[in-house]
C-alpha cells in the first residue's frame, strides 16, 4: 500500500479506477456483513416481484465501505475519512461491472495544520452513474505527520 | 410546516430512540466487511500497524451503522426492531407509504475501536412542505443520527435526507 502525502496531491488529479465485476455473492456477502437482513439484498423472488427491480441489489452501507477501501487503496493507511456525502441515484446488480472514478476537488491544510484533499468519486456501470460521494479526507503533511494522532480542536473533518 | 400534523410537529429537534449497540464492537465484523470489498488496509488487519498508527484496533469508520442494526430476531422482541425508526415513524404519521433515501452525509470523529459500547440517538430535522416530484406526491424530511462511546466521546454523526411519498 503507498503511503501519500499532501504535496503529491493537486486539484485535478484522477485516482487510479477500480473495476469489479460483481456477483450475487458479492451482493449478499456485503448486506450481511453489514446487517442488513432485508430480502431485496438477498432475495432474487423478492426483489423483482414486491421491489420491481432487476435483480437483488446493493445496498449503501456495504457501498459505503466500497469507497471507503477505494480512498484508503488510494492514500494509504495514514489516510483518515473526514466526511462522506452520498447521493444514491441508481442500483448496483449481479453481473454489473461498477467502476470507481475519483478526482481531486481541492487540497488545503487547515488552521491546525491538519492536510486535506476534497474528492468526488462515482460508482458507475456502463454510463449510468450509481451513487456519487463527496470525500474530505485528511492526508499527512510530510512524512512524519499523522491524521490519526489528531483530536479535539485539532481534528476539523 | 404548520399544515403537519401535532404529533409529527413535536417531534422536530428532540433527542428520539437513544439506544446502546447489541453487542461491542468486535472483528468478526470488521474482518467480514474488509473481506466484502477487499479492503486490505492494513489498520484492520495487523494489530502493529494499528497501534502504531491509531493506539490500538479500530474499526472502518464507514462501519458506524452496522454497530446499531438489530438483529433480526432476539428473545423477547415482540416487534419488528427497525434502524432509522423516525424515518418509519414519518412514513407512517404522515401516511406516505413509499419513501427513498436521497441523500446521506457521514462525519467521522474519535475512531471507533474495537470493544466500544457506542450509544447513538436521533433527532428530526426537518421536513418540508408538500412537494411534488417524478416519485410522486410527499414530503423531505432531515434525520440526524449521532454516535457516541462510552465515554461520551462523539465518534460519527450522520444526516439522512428522505422523501415519502403516495404514487401519483
Amino acid at each position: 500500500m503507498s503511503k501519500l502525502t499532501l504535496d503529491q496531491v493537486s486539484e485535478g488529479q484522477q485516482l487510479p479506477e477500480l473495476p469489479y465485476d460483481v456477483t450475487a455473492t458479492t451482493i449478499v456477502l456485503g448486506a450481511l456483513a453489514s446487517r442488513d437482513f432485508r430480502p431485496m439484498h438477498h432475495d432474487y423472488k423478492f426483489a423483482t416481484v414486491r421491489n420491481g427491480t432487476q435483480d437483488i441489489f446493493m445496498n449503501t452501507p456495504n457501498l459505503a465501505s466500497w469507497f471507503e477501501r477505494y480512498i484508503t487503496d488510494w492514500t494509504g493507511p495514514e489516510g483518515r475519512l473526514g466526511r462522506m456525502r452520498f447521493r444514491m441515484r441508481d442500483s448496483i446488480y449481479p453481473e454489473d461491472k461498477m467502476v470507481f472514478r475519483g478526482t481531486v476537488k481541492g487540497v488545503e491544510t487547515d488552521e491546525a495544520g491538519c492536510g486535506w484533499a476534497q474528492l468526488d468519486v462515482d460508482v458507475t456501470v456502463d454510463d449510468r452513474v450509481c451513487t456519487s460521494c463527496e470525500v474530505r479526507v485528511a492526508i499527512p503533511t510530510n512524512n512524519d505527520d499523522n491524521p490519526w494522532a489528531r483530536k479535539g480542536d485539532d481534528w476539523r473533518p | 410546516m404548520d399544515d403537519l400534523p401535532q404529533h409529527i410537529q413535536d417531534m422536530v429537534g428532540k433527542e428520539l430512540y437513544p439506544e446502546e449497540g447489541e453487542f461491542p464492537v468486535e472483528n468478526g465484523y470488521i474482518y467480514t466487511t474488509c473481506s466484502s470489498v477487499e479492503n486490505g488496509n492494513p489498520l484492520f488487519w495487523d494489530e502493529d500497524t494499528a497501534t502504531e498508527l491509531t493506539g490500538g484496533p479500530i474499526a472502518p469508520p464507514t462501519m458506524i451503522s452496522v454497530w446499531f442494526r438489530p438483529h433480526l430476531w432476539a428473545p423477547g422482541r415482540t416487534k419488528e426492531a427497525l434502524p432509522l425508526q423516525i424515518h418509519f415513524d414519518l412514513k407512517a404519521g404522515l401516511d406516505l407509504p413509499e419513501a427513498v433515501m436521497t441523500d446521506n452525509t457521514i462525519v467521522f470523529h474519535e475512531p471507533v475501536r474495537v470493544g466500544d459500547r457506542l450509544k447513538t440517538h436521533q433527532v428530526l430535522r426537518s421536513v418540508s412542505d408538500p412537494k411534488t416530484t417524478k416519485l410522486g406526491t410527499g414530503r423531505f424530511w432531515v434525520i440526524d443520527v449521532e454516535y457516541f462511546n462510552q465515554d461520551g466521546a462523539q465518534v460519527a454523526s450522520e444526516s439522512y435526507t428522505g422523501f415519502g411519498y403516495k404514487r401519483d
